[in-house]
């Protein structure tokens, strides 16, 4: 068996038809490995949630998958995402990869109590199950998120924000999954709460082996939480590193300018400048490398010719990235050759959190 | 709560709020005469030429301080004074919003869509009878003075046309149309797309210093507010906890709930693991908890805590904390 759970290959999808479509992803590919939590950042409209919506066959029209390959290693052997028809996506679906959204407030239908929503997952899937059965592990799974039993009889209007998407989170590894897509799930919520939900996240992880593609804007968010981060800009994935290399020694320009967009919580305070210009029109692409009219380190080849996601030259880390200036012909610039530490751990791991509860 | 004031002479205030407090009435059936206690005896300074940073979570009444202040709403108690003279009644509502202006979150909705660049910022002017002079100049400046150059291509524009940023800094600009002193800024970036975040906040920057404006920043992500303020208020549950100089109150934070929004913020440079105390979530504010509104998430809490509110004690120059711990009683614990 092999140790990709999820694997994307050159994953293109388009809005809308003919003349009037517009490229959302563009040739990308990633893939998921066992136990690995993949970030992917980007702005809005950079084709982050399109392209998870796509794997997982959750794309609506106008939303067309123009071409590429996703393949899922499921508990039956690989399941080619793309082809699947409905009877067989829906049993994948929550069982084998299941995807937890930003508005957890509007995922939980208001008139059902949260024991029921749970229980349905599991009388869906698990036919066989009996109802008592059931009700133990909706307590066992809120338990498992860090809310008591006794919630499995309220309505969501009667949950804070943090508890209810705490609920989506427990609903979503009902049924073990291999993968867990998360699409922005702590960006509503506040900090100190965010905070509690990706310790349970980590530990859950850890103690139950599933793969998550966490999707955020928030880069800083992900080097504390994920393994490798991929940043996606303008539909395409520009760069793929392991995550502390990313933020210690991006190789993209783009991957650089989000770092600096960060204003950081030690050290002296001292002017940043973010990226000039603001986001492309996807409808409206400039030829070349889509980033160079913002890139303070553009060449005239950067306006013509697309560049391709490779190793950066002399670089065995196994990074990616797509950018003209690592092609190797000549030294790339000073401030996006920082040498990676060759101790720089792989992942920092998020820590429980103490238990201060009252 | 007694009124935090840092000792501060140095610049002169340009907008003060003393002991500002506001209950709204909850309404239900039957006569229970509950209200929410969204803002419990805030008081602030503005400074010229400074920006005071308003950091909390949501529900801590950051934005309601914001709202009292451009007199949005009404305060149920405590007084608002601009430039020394106490504030009173609606008469004078024209004149106190030429001088204290408000720029809103959602640049997608503050801007009408059926107007005009142009129209945006020349309509403040009019309704302040401040149109001498050629306005279409006066437009242009404006857009100048936000960085949207070159002006001309920016004046015909209508709000679909701009990007998220581009449109807040219409928003800062119809905001500075009218030569205020301040500035009220709720959440400026938090809706719009990181990479141009920075932009805006050193915009703002750039306004404090060259225009002497006061700016009080309201804001939910610490780093932003360590960045961007010379002066940093934590609130929690409608109170301020703690007050002081910017990068003393992030990189040294004296109050418990401070040190626990300071470890939950993301932190890429953060050598050691996280260790964050103190979970749950803010209290009801109709029925807020008996003495410090913090105590039951507090991993610190004593027995007075339970019991009396704490008073805002100095734990350094400038820098107020209202907590039990910092006070003579509390340090010999």
């Amino acid at each position: 068996m092999t140790d990709i759970v999820l694997d994307i290959d050159r994953l293109s999808v388009a809005y809308g038809v003919e003349d009037n479509a517009v490229t959302a992803v563009a040739d990308v590919s990633m893939r998921l490995r066992r136990g690995e939590v993949l970030g992917l950042a980007g702005e809005s409209g950079s084709g982050k949630s399109t392209l998870v919506q796509a794997a997982t066959r959750l794309l609506r029209p106008p939303g067309v998958i123009t071409g590429g390959r996703v393949t899922f290693e499921s508990a039956d052997g690989p399941v080619d995402m793309l082809a699947a028809d409905e009877h067989r996506l829906r049993k994948l679906r929550w069982s084998g990869i299941s995807v937890v959204f930003q508005s957890a407030m509007n995922a939980l239908n208001p008139v059902y109590r949260i024991g029921r929503q749970l229980t349905e997952v599991l009388r869906a899937h698990r036919p066989g199950m009996s109802t008592a059965d059931r009700t133990a592990r909706a307590k066992e799974l809120l338990r498992m998120v860090g809310i008591t039993g006794d919630r499995l009889n309220s309505y969501p209007h009667e949950l804070s924000g943090g508890m209810r998407q705490r609920v989506m989170i427990a609903m979503a590894l009902a049924l073990e999954p291999r993968v867990v897509i998360m699409d922005e799930p702590t960006t509503a919520l506040d900090v100190v709460t965010q905070r509690e939900i990706l310790g349970e996240l980590i530990e859950l992880r850890d103690r139950l082996g599933f793969a998550v593609v966490f999707i955020t804007h928030d880069l800083s968010l992900l080097i504390e939480l994920a393994d490798s981060i991929a940043v996606m800009y303008a539909g395409r994935l520009v760069e793929h590193a392991p995550a502390r290399d990313l933020f210690d020694a991006p190789r993209h320009p783009y991957s650089y300018g989000l770092r600096n967009s960060f204003p950081a919580l030690s050290g002296p305070v001292e002017r940043m400048t973010g990226i000039p210009g603001s986001p492309p029109d996807l409808s409206d692409l400039p030829p070349g490398c889509p980033f160079h009219p913002r890139c303070s380190f553009a060449v005239a080849r950067c306006a013509t010719d697309m560049p391709q996601l490779v190793p950066p030259a002399g670089d065995g880390s196994g990074r990616l990235v797509a950018c003209w200036r690592h092609e190797g012909t000549e030294p790339p610039p000073a401030v996006l050759a920082v040498p990676t530490v060759p101790a720089a751990p792989i992942r920092t791991t998020v820590a429980p959190i103490a238990g201060g509860a009252v | 709560m007694t009124a935090v004031e840092p000792n501060r002479t140095a610049r002169a205030a340009a907008l003060e709020a003393v002991d500002l407090t506001k209950h709204f009435p909850v309404r239900r059936l039957g006569f229970h005469r509950r209200v929410v206690r969204a803002v419990d005896g805030v008081s602030l300074r503005l400074e010229r030429g400074g920006v005071t940073a308003v950091v909390g979570e949501s529900g801590s009444g950051k934005s309601t301080v914001a709202r009292l202040l451009a007199r949005l709403i009404t305060p149920t108690g405590g007084e608002i004074k601009l430039a020394g003279q106490p504030v009173t009644g609606h008469s004078a509502d024209l004149a106190y919003r030429r001088r204290v202006q408000l720029v809103l979150q959602d640049p997608f909705s503050s801007l009408n869509p059926v107007h005009s660049v142009r129209y945006h910022l020349y309509r403040p002017l009019q309704l302040h009878g401040m149109t001498e002079g050629d306005p279409d100049a006066a437009a242009r400046q404006l857009l100048t003075r936000v960085a949207l150059t070159p002006a001309a291509q920016f004046i015909d524009k209508y709000p679909h046309e701009l990007s998220g940023g581009q449109r807040q800094r219409v928003a800062i600009a119809r905001a500075l149309a009218v030569r205020p002193e301040v500035l009220l800024a709720d959440e400026p970036v938090s809706m719009l797309d990181v990479s141009i975040r920075l932009g805006v906040l050193n915009l703002l920057a750039d306004l404090r210093d060259t225009e002497e404006l006061a700016l009080l920043y309201v804001t939910h992500d610490i780093a932003s507010a360590r960045y961007l303020a010379d002066t940093v208020m934590v609130m929690y549950a409608g109170q301020v906890v703690e007050v002081g100089p910017a990068t003393e109150v992030t990189d040294q934070p004296a109050h418990p709930y401070t040190q626990l929004l300071r470890g939950a913020a993301p932190d890429p440079q953060r050598a050691q693991v996280v260790v964050t105390t103190g979970r749950g979530s803010p209290p009801s504010l109709v029925s807020p908890p008996t003495g410090c509104r913090f105590h039951p998430r507090c991993p610190h809490a004593m027995a007075i805590c339970k019991q009396t509110a704490p008073p805002s004690v100095p734990v350094s120059a400038g820098h107020v904390a209202a907590c039990w711990l910092h006070t003579d009683s509390g340090a010999a614990r």
